[in-house]
């Protein structure tokens, strides 16, 4: 109930038409309408059974989705998505509670890694992404309708209070034209441990390193600021405060209507924020991962301008081996619909960004390969 | 009042020992039922009794004797779990102001979260109790009776309300709108250390204890109500008697009388107050620091940062969150027991 809700305001905002006829043909409770992609080939191959999976609540709308499109063609299958965040989901994938789980983070190596790869007996734990995240760095400054360019090195100074107000010369600099006004800068953070964080920290560590001291960390660690709890939160906070900055994943930004920056890269260039920026930077990570593992390590040092370098990527944790013969198809067939094209596609109008083409082929044959 | 039908009354054995009666019942001293060989033919109906008795016996003992068991596996779950992630911690516990119970190295500490969830909830007392006092005699002894039920009605709804309204209501409706008592306060009466500021101002300890004292109000309201209506009316008559106005009445029959229903009811909100979660974890701007300004971005609670880290806790991160509540249950513990020492103390003494 509550997805469809969300999702028909998602699917109104962002205006595809693709998707409001699918989001007509639901709310109207149209049935077994098959979900399709552009081309107009049916993506989806039905199974039965049932799947539990919980984790990240990142990528939840997007597999309320898919759930829904999966669903729609195949009555038959019962798939289960719940939230609960990132740790929870790969707690109760250990423990055997969940089919697979859907976190931000690639498994810990070391204890985390080996638990899970226990929990699948003969197989190993892979981590696939799936979903992508551009994280809008938010800003509520009065009378400024152009984008703000914004350097990891003023963001990191403005995050940890060393940058006080909007008409810093350090943001002049960047800024040319009119000048902002003397407003004193007030941050927003998540209060909750998030992969927003741990990915918006991950940029300024690298891209900001004399200026960011406070490492990568899902839990907010710089003094100062407020902290608000979920994108929610902080994306209201953004909103309602006049002089207020913060971080959250675009589709926040978008929904509320909150302005956000261009931001700077390793080389101090700086990059709009689109989806097909945050993609071509998605593509240029490097996957450290071996035996079918395909975490993504990205790569700050990128110069192109046309790469967004701010954004987190959510993962599918599962068995490469040892799942339940029962439920194996339906988990290969459901998977395999998130990362086809069509399935891909479907985040779009979710704020999130699809999978880099070579990374979807990637993705496709690894769940091809579970066994 | 329960005595069978047709049972002869001589036969009957009655606790109250009253029953006047010439039967061979009369003989027996009070509290000391008859044997059963001393009935005849062994009335069906006391065998029922007998039996119930020893169900019932055996139905409450087991209650309080499971009570116990829970609590201990409880307590006994709290400090397994907790161990290996006090070991994991690299830093004090006690002392540390962060919490990072899964960073490289895990540093966490309790000092500001404990300080935070005192601090919040004394804030949240010290407003909501002299309210809930007045809501308790308006509706006890002011309020005219068909306004008093109702307005009773009324506070005992507010009781009924989830937290995570409140909750909501503060975040999107106090914090807001506490920003300009919040300046004002700064402004005139900024050199007490209280009302500090580094110039913002909206998610503080205060909108956070306003939340919580909100919620606290109807409790104490409920249970102060309870007490005061059981006033003696002797009490109540002696002091119109001597002339009293209303307020001395009421000053001086109703309150002390009352003290030990708005003492428990004081505990009982504390306890909510401290225990409260996800409305604190709304409206707190949640920081690991300690300082007393209360208009300030900045504080945390123990349960608010169990409900804002639990999702996306690691292993030692749950451990840690589960050592923070251990700390939760004996802070709570203290303050029950604290609480109870004091107001026996004020019951026995001069209750005037």
């Amino acid at each position: 109930m509550k997805f469809q809700r969300h999702r028909a305001v998602l699917g109104l905002l962002a205006g595809s038409g693709l998707l409001l006829s699918a989001c007509g043909s639901d709310t109207g409770g149209g049935v077994g309408s098959p979900s399709t992609n552009p081309g107009g080939a049916v993506a989806i191959t039905c199974s039965s059974g049932s799947l539990l999976a919980a984790g990240s609540t990142a990528q939840q709308n997007a597999m309320a989705q898919w759930i829904k499109d999966y669903l729609n063609k195949c009555p038959g299958a019962n798939i289960n998505y719940g939230g609960g965040g990132s740790g929870q989901g790969v707690q109760q994938f250990i423990n055997g509670q969940v089919d697979f789980a859907g976190s931000d983070f690639p498994l810990a190596q070391g204890q985390e890694q080996q638990s899970a790869d226990a929990r699948c007996k003969s197989g190993s734990a892979l981590n696939i992404p799936m979903v992508g995240g551009p994280i809008a760095i938010g800003y509520n400054v009065p009378g400024v309708t152009k984008t703000l360019n914004l350097s990891a090195d003023n963001l990191a100074k403005i995050f940890t209070g060393k940058i006080t107000n909007w008409n810093d010369a350090a943001i002049a600099q960047d800024n040319p034209g009119p000048q902002l006004p003397s407003l004193g800068i007030q941050t927003f953070h998540r209060s909750d441990g998030s992969g927003t964080t741990y990915n918006f920290t991950n940029y300024l560590s690298n891209d900001a390193k004399t200026d960011w001291t406070f490492g990568t960390n899902k839990n907010w660690a710089a003094p100062g600021g407020q902290g608000a709890k979920g994108s929610q939160g902080v994306a209201q906070g953004v909103k309602s405060t006049p002089g207020a900055i913060g971080y959250f994943e675009l589709s926040f930004a978008t929904n509320s209507q909150i302005p956000y920056a261009a931001v700077g890269n390793a080389e101090g260039k700086f990059v709009p924020l689109t989806q097909a920026n945050a993609v071509n930077f998605l593509a240029k990570a490097k996957e450290p991962g071996t035996g079918g593992d395909l975490k993504l390590q990205f790569d700050y040092t990128t110069t192109d301008p046309t790469a967004y370098p701010n954004l987190l990527v959510t993962y599918e944790i599962v068995c490469s081996k040892g799942n339940a013969p029962d439920k194996l198809p339906l988990l290969k067939n459901f998977l395999g619909y998130a990362a086809s094209a069509a399935g891909q596609q479907e985040l779009l109008s979710q704020g999130s960004i699809p999978l880099p083409d070579n990374l979807q082929q990637q993705v496709r044959s690894a769940v091809e390969s579970l066994g | 009042m329960d005595e069978p039908e047709g049972a002869p009354v001589s036969l009957v054995p009655s606790e109250r020992g009253s029953v006047p009666s010439g039967g061979p019942s009369a003989s027996f001293p009070e509290g000391h039922p008859p044997t059963r060989s001393l009935l005849p033919g062994g009335d069906p109906s006391w065998r029922t009794r007998r039996m119930g008795d020893a169900i019932f016996r055996m139905l409450a003992q087991g209650s309080g004797a499971l009570l116990l068991v829970i609590i201990s596996v409880i307590a006994v779950f709290l400090v397994l779990r907790t161990i290996p992630a006090l070991n994991a911690d690299t830093t004090n516990f006690l002392t540390t102001l962060a919490w990072s119970p899964d960073g490289k190295p895990s540093s966490f500490g309790i000092e500001a979260l404990a300080f935070g969830s005192v601090l919040t909830s004394l804030l949240a007392l010290l407003i909501s109790v002299p309210v809930a006092v007045g809501v308790a005699l308006a509706t006890s002894h002011y309020a005219p009776g068909w306004l008093a039920r109702p307005l009773a009605y009324l506070v005992d709804l507010l009781a009924a309300v989830p937290s995570v309204v409140f909750g909501l209501w503060g975040l999107i409706y106090l914090v807001p709108n506490i920003i300009a008592p919040s300046k004002f306060l700064n402004h005139y009466l900024g050199f007490i250390p209280l009302f500090g500021s580094n110039g913002t101002y909206g998610k503080s300890v205060l909108a956070a204890s306003v939340v919580l004292a909100v919620m606290v109000i109807p409790i104490v309201a409920a249970i102060s109500r309870e007490v005061f209506i059981r006033t003696p009316r002797d009490h109540i008559e002696a002091a119109w008697a001597i002339g009293a106005t209303k307020w001395e009445m009421v000053r001086t029959a109703v309150l002390p009388y009352g003290r030990s229903g708005v003492t428990s009811g004081t505990v009982l909100g504390f306890g909510r107050a401290i225990g409260e979660t996800i409305a604190v974890a709304l409206v707190l701007s949640a920081n690991y620091d300690i300082s007393f300004h209360i208009l300030a971005p900045g504080g945390n609670t123990i349960a608010a940062n169990i409900a804002n880290r639990y999702g996306e806790a690691g292993e030692v991160g749950r451990g840690a969150l589960i050592a923070s509540g251990l700390v939760l249950f004996i802070i709570t513990l203290i303050v029950n027991f604290g609480a109870r020492a004091i107001s026996g103390k004020g019951n026995r003494g001069d209750a005037s």
